[in-house]
């Protein structure tokens, strides 16, 4: 039990002391979302109407949840990224021939890009104030940190799955950018789901990152936030729901015997 | 009771990669405190057999006993009395010398004042004290496969497995790695096993097995191999091999094998018999040698081949 924790402890440490340490990984993790942010809010600004009394800078509110999404997405990519090469050559290799159990390896990466998400999705969130219509209560912001946590974990844990598969980091980038930036295009990130073809519609409401979105923003504007799918509850509910399929899914994946 | 004694029990193993066979029905024994080498050329199996015995893979057919374990049934027990060191180092360059070795002590259950002092007791021991907080990118070759041997030994294993430990070490750096194994071996009564490719390494082991594509050639003590093919060996160097030793049989009535493109001549006195043989067939031969048999001859008198593979072979394993 004890190697457990302590590989948990240690590998989460890790993955913070090493963000420190790197500013290029920082300040390279935030400005992409930011730019993403600027350029889609200001160049839709006027081309698209979204439901409800048009207010000034209303799209760039719009876009906000989905921007944190992306950039906890892109966090968990970054931090995943190394078990690619740490699996055949290095660390990972050699915390497999340790008695740990595999379950601390994916909770201790897990947990690292995890954090490393979170911090990042609050740091954007100072941008709140540049925005019109926030409406955040205790509850709301209880809401929005959870669910930013368990995307973090959630999309982090799938790294480490697509990693552990990947025989080189190019193959990883390839599944997870082409897997991954679809799902966060679909889930209502930059245009409300009403609004789509009615097969993008179904796919939307199919795609579990698109709740993920949803609770973000009613975490941020309120319960009856534009853009939402369904309620806060069933929004937060689907989220943990996903997020224990891929720890799972992950579980499965680290017992069978390592393909190098 | 016998089986105490081997620290690693090999049998009847075989391993598939999919449809390639990696391993076929190797059988070996280490005995315990040995230091054993296992020596191929590249795309031999012994990476195979490494992890094998590390428990990251799983046999096709047969079995591994470590310290008396099965590494199937047991593989927690084996991982415990087992320290591995990588062709790589196993670090993360941008953590310090002591950070790496807290982390990874971690996965063996260590951690607070008995991982402190254990690590003390290394860092002194290895000459590396003042290293402790550099980033281990920082440091030589030479040093950082240093703190990975120190990684490998954290949890005071039984046995340490290196898998071609001085990969990409100058000759000098190289030397001094196992100079450190073999203070190792006094201080601390562990069972080495070596895979390496490199004969100079193979001939310090105390036991070696030689594997080829994927079989078991021949095992034992170095000297003992090599002395059983003679005490010393003629080769000849000539473009027609069979016929100079389809020839030396004719002529010298002693025995004359193709091997390779080389013709190995079992005289009992070798240097006499040079200068005759030299009268007859000294225009078809390119060059002879009188040697004392090393690992090399060995490997290739039982398999035909050299050890050291055409580059260009080499590359594709």
């Amino acid at each position: 039990m004890s190697a457990t924790l302590q590989t948990i402890r240690m590998l989460w440490w890790r993955e913070l002391i090493k963000f420190v340490r790197d500013r290029a990984r920082l300040s390279g993790a935030l400005a992409q979302p930011l730019v993403f942010w600027l350029l889609l809010g200001l160049g839709f600004h006027g081309s698209i109407r979204l439901a409800g009394p048009a207010t000034p800078g209303s799209y760039l509110a719009y876009l906000l949840p989905g921007i944190v999404v992306l950039t906890i997405l892109f966090t968990a990519i970054f931090s995943t990224m190394a078990i690619v090469e740490e699996r055949k050559s290095g660390l990972l290799q050699a915390a497999l021939v340790a008695p740990v159990p595999r379950m601390a390896l994916v909770l201790g990466y897990g947990l690292g890009g995890t954090t490393l998400a979170l911090l990042e999705a609050v740091l954007l969130l100072g941008l709140l104030p540049f925005v019109n219509g926030v409406h955040l209560t205790p509850s709301g912001l209880a809401l929005t940190l959870g669910v930013s946590v368990l995307t973090g974990l959630a999309f982090a844990v799938l790294g480490f799955v697509v990693a552990w598969h990947a025989t080189s980091t190019r193959g990883y980038h390839a599944v997870m950018n082409v897997a991954l930036l679809p799902l966060w295009a679909l889930s209502g990130a930059i245009f409300p789901i009403e609004g789509a073809a009615p097969v993008l519609q179904a796919i939307m409401r199919l795609n579990p990152v698109t709740y993920m979105v949803s609770a973000l923003r009613q975490g941020l504007f309120g319960p009856n936030a534009a853009g939402s799918v369904s309620t806060p509850e069933a929004c937060l509910f689907i989220t943990v729901l996903f997020t224990v399929a891929l720890l799972l899914l992950a579980v499965r994946t680290v017992r069978r015997p390592l393909r190098l | 009771m016998k089986t105490s004694e081997a620290a690693i029990e090999v049998e009847a193993l075989t391993f598939r990669y999919g449809p390639r066979i990696a391993l076929r029905s190797l059988s070996l024994r280490v005995p315990s405190g040995c230091c054993f080498g296992l020596l191929g050329p590249n795309g031999s199996g012994k990476t195979t057999l490494m992890r094998l015995l590390a428990t990251l893979l799983r046999p096709t057919e047969g079995c591994l006993r470590v310290c008396g374990h099965d590494t199937t049934e047991a593989p927690s027990t084996v991982r415990r009395c087992l320290g591995v060191v990588f062709q790589q180092p196993a670090l993360d360059g941008d953590l310090t010398v002591e950070e790496n070795l807290r982390l990874h002590g971690a996965f063996y259950g260590l951690w607070g004042t008995a991982l402190t002092r254990r690590i003390d007791e290394l860092l002194t021991r290895f000459d590396l004290q003042e290293r402790r907080h550099e980033l281990v990118r920082r440091l030589s070759g030479g040093q950082q496969r240093r703190v990975d041997l120190m990684r490998g030994l954290l949890h005071a294993p039984r046995i340490l497995l290196l898998d071609e430990p001085t990969t990409g070490l100058d000759p000098l750096a190289r030397h001094a790695f196992w100079q450190t194994l073999r203070q190792l071996r006094q201080t601390d009564q562990l069972t080495l096993i070596v895979a390496t490719h490199l004969l100079e390494e193979a001939e310090q082991c105390d036991e070696v097995a030689l594997l080829d594509e994927g079989r078991l050639v021949a095992s034992g003590a170095p000297e003992a191999l090599a002395r059983a093919l003679g005490d010393e060996v003629l080769w000849l160097e000539t473009p027609e091999p069979e016929a100079v030793a389809a020839a030396v049989q004719t002529h010298f009535d002693v025995e004359a094998r193709v091997i390779g493109t080389s013709v190995r001549v079992a005289a009992s006195d070798a240097h006499a018999l040079l200068p005759h043989l030299y009268e007859v067939l000294g225009a078809r031969l390119r060059s002879a040698t009188i040697r004392r048999p090393t690992l090399e001859d060995v490997f290739l008198v039982h398999t035909g081949h050299h050890l050291h593979a055409t580059p260009e072979t080499a590359l594709t394993s």
